[in-house]
């Protein structure tokens, strides 16, 4: 992130077009992804399976989000129905012995199908209209899977998750369930940052900034907007079977209820619209900063310097959502993404601030 | 199938209807003025019950004293809100405007009940807790009084907008430029609406408040109001009443007869599919403006 572009002179289209033109990019990502490869070795297995893995999985959730919501500009807020299909369809797969490979781009499928039957409402309305009908997806998916005791498997019922093998290992152990997590999101960003730099990407982008204009210069807003729809709703829906396999292994229909879907939308407006990098810090700030706020104030409560009640401790993540998703409204309404390519861009060009381009 | 029954389902949907409809008026009425969806409507009735209750049961106001505190109290917190929050968000694409309503929203959530404690409270107005009995049929007298106070305050509302200060508010929502134009102060007109819809949420918290208690639960009235809203027509006050008496009634009978075959829940079914029936066939409602878009 730190180093300067001076002496760097693409001389062929290709290497302009590279996913990560500078050197010094790819040398940062490759050491970044050295890192998460070797992270069981050098971390305790609490913060793996209690911090890590599930950075990695709202990560990759967020990302399936952002493609809706901040390439296409399709508003969704019903998001955690659509991982909650995912999940219980995995689980009800590999329950009933299909392997785990089939039984996630099953996962998938079941939550594209669902998430286009409501995405159709998508190609009347837009707006305000489609945040509604999406809520309206959120509550009708959370009462059939609470009321229908074949998928719940019973009105208070929690589902646990089989044992499963992926391409042969048995997923049993933090380990392995790290490097499942950890795959997955690396095949969501890869996929993400392609999708933004082919025509699908771009034609997305201009049904999301006038779906007429887009109409009038050749694409179909009609097509791509289902399109979107579709491919946003099965990452979504692996996301979810793959956050029941490898972090909750036990899934109610609590774990996925509005509050989530609000906490994902979150997560994307936090790190920044349609900005891969932002579902990572978005996905992160969203995890941790609650986390980190509750331990403070369970600190300060210790002190006894003034009355702290357990209370006020357990709202403090719906305070700290609302409070970021105002203050990132008001004044960076790029998100936190935005800020690091701001930081980026100082340091690109540092002392010599004036060259900024 | 039994007539009484019905009735009594009726006629309390009936009666909770215009009770969603005291809390869909607040968002029709910001909706009128400045196009904004305030989907903090919801969290806006829980302040308000919970102002009232401070007032009410901790200072042992009598309960006149607490209601004034409490519209006044809110008239200034709506206020406050467009001020310092929507004002700056004018012509910013919908989905900042609704995401920051949502932000609001999940805020005040998290600090009422945070600072307050979470424990329902109840709120007392003194209302007879007997039910008042027509032949076989049981009517809640909590659920009169409020859809009493839904229809009156709907009725105040439709008034409103024949005085000099609501025909204003009409000119801001045909057209703010052309408003400003003839020198009505499009952001005072605004500001007063978010007032209002602060006093309507006082009327929805205490309510609200007294038939189910104070706590968080307070906020899932945005689902039905929303219904009433959408159903009704996004800037129509006409649509609140008749929406919300559909809403209310079919939100009422339906689960009377499905519950016990399912096993619960079916009200919100029965909003969500409202919702989404509404948007698929009728977008803009039974009463709302439909939205013409320039290209």
């Amino acid at each position: 992130m730190f180093y300067r572009q001076s002496g760097i002179h693409h001389t062929r289209y290709a290497a302009t077009r590279k996913l990560w033109p500078l050197a010094a990019d790819r040398r940062l990502l490759g050491g970044l992804l050295a890192l998460a490869l070797l992270a069981p070795l050098l971390l305790p297995e609490l913060y793996l399976n209690s911090y890590l893995a599930p950075w990695l999985i709202w990560t990759a959730a967020a990302l399936s989000l952002t493609l809706l919501m901040g390439i296409a500009g399709q508003l969704h807020f019903g998001f955690a129905a659509v991982m909650a299909i995912g999940a219980y369809t995995s689980i009800h797969l590999a329950r009933a012995g299909v392997p785990f490979e089939l039984a996630l781009i099953g996962a998938g499928l079941a939550a594209a199908l669902i998430g286009c039957v409501f995405g159709a409402a998508a190609l009347r309305v837009k707006g305000l209209y489609l945040v509604m009908a999406t809520l309206a997806m959120q509550y009708l998916v959370s009462w059939v899977i609470i009321n229908v005791p074949v998928i719940s498997g019973g009105a208070q019922a929690t589902l646990a998750t089989p044992e499963v093998r992926l391409l042969f290992i048995p997923l049993d152990g933090d380990t392995a369930l790290y490097y499942t997590a950890l795959g997955w999101t690396l095949i969501c960003t890869l996929l993400l940052l392609n999708i933004k730099r082919s025509s699908v990407g771009r034609a997305l982008v201009a049904v999301r900034d006038k779906d007429f204009a887009a109409a009038v210069i050749g694409v179909d807003p009609l097509r791509y907007k289902l399109l979107a729809f579709f491919t946003s709703s099965f990452l979504g829906g692996v996301s979810g079977a793959i956050l029941a396999f490898c972090y909750y292994q036990a899934v109610t229909p609590e774990q996925f209820g509005f509050n989530v879907s609000i906490q994902l939308v979150a997560m994307v407006l936090v790190g920044g619209l349609g900005s891969v990098i932002g579902a990572y810090l978005g996905a992160g700030f969203i995890l941790l900063l609650p986390i980190v706020l509750t331990n403070l104030l369970a600190w300060v409560a210790g002190l006894e310097l003034f009355p702290v009640s357990f209370n006020l401790i357990a709202h403090i993540p719906l305070m700290v959502y609302g409070a970021l998703i105002i203050a990132v409204i008001l004044f960076e309404p790029l998100g936190l993404a935005k800020i690091y390519d701001n930081i980026r861009k100082y340091f690109l060009v540092w002392p010599f601030r004036h060259a900024q381009r | 199938m039994d007539i009484a029954f019905l009735i009594e389902l009726t006629i309390n949907g009936a009666l909770t209807g215009l009770m969603y409809g005291l809390v869909a008026l607040g968002i029709v009425l910001i909706y009128k003025s400045s196009g904004v969806p305030n989907l903090a409507q919801g969290a806006m009735v829980m302040i308000a019950a919970y102002l009232v209750w401070m007032v009410a049961g901790w200072l042992g106001a009598p309960v006149v004293v607490a209601l004034l505190v409490a519209v006044l109290g809110m008239f200034l917190f709506g206020m406050l809100t467009e001020r310092v929050l929507l004002r700056r968000m004018v012509g910013q694409p919908i989905i900042m405007v609704v995401m920051l309503t949502l932000g609001l929203e999940s805020l005040l959530r998290g600090l009422g009940p945070g600072l307050l404690g979470a424990a329902p409270k109840s709120l007392d107005l003194g209302i007879d807790m007997m039910p008042i009995i027509v032949g076989d049929v049981f009517i809640n007298r909590e659920y009169l009084i409020g859809g009493a106070i839904g229809a009156l305050m709907i009725g105040l509302a439709l008034f409103f907008f024949r005085t000099r200060l609501g025909t204003k508010l009409l000119a801001v929502s045909d057209d703010h430029v052309s408003s400003w134009s003839v020198g009505i102060s499009v952001e005072r007109a605004v500001a007063v609406s978010w007032g209002l819809a602060g006093v309507a949420a006082v009327a929805a918290g205490v309510m609200w408040g007294s038939v189910q208690g104070v706590d968080w639960s307070l906020t899932t009235l945005l689902f039905p109001a929303v219904a009433v809203v959408i159903l009704g027509g996004l800037d129509s006050i006409h649509g609140v009443l008749v929406a919300g008496l559909v809403v209310g009634i079919l939100g009422s009978v339906v689960p009377g007869y499905v519950d016990p075959l399912v096993g619960g829940g079916t009200r919100d079914v029965v909003t969500s599919l409202i919702i989404l029936l509404t948007i698929l066939f009728r977008p803009h409602g039974i009463f709302g403006r439909e939205e013409i878009e320039r290209v």
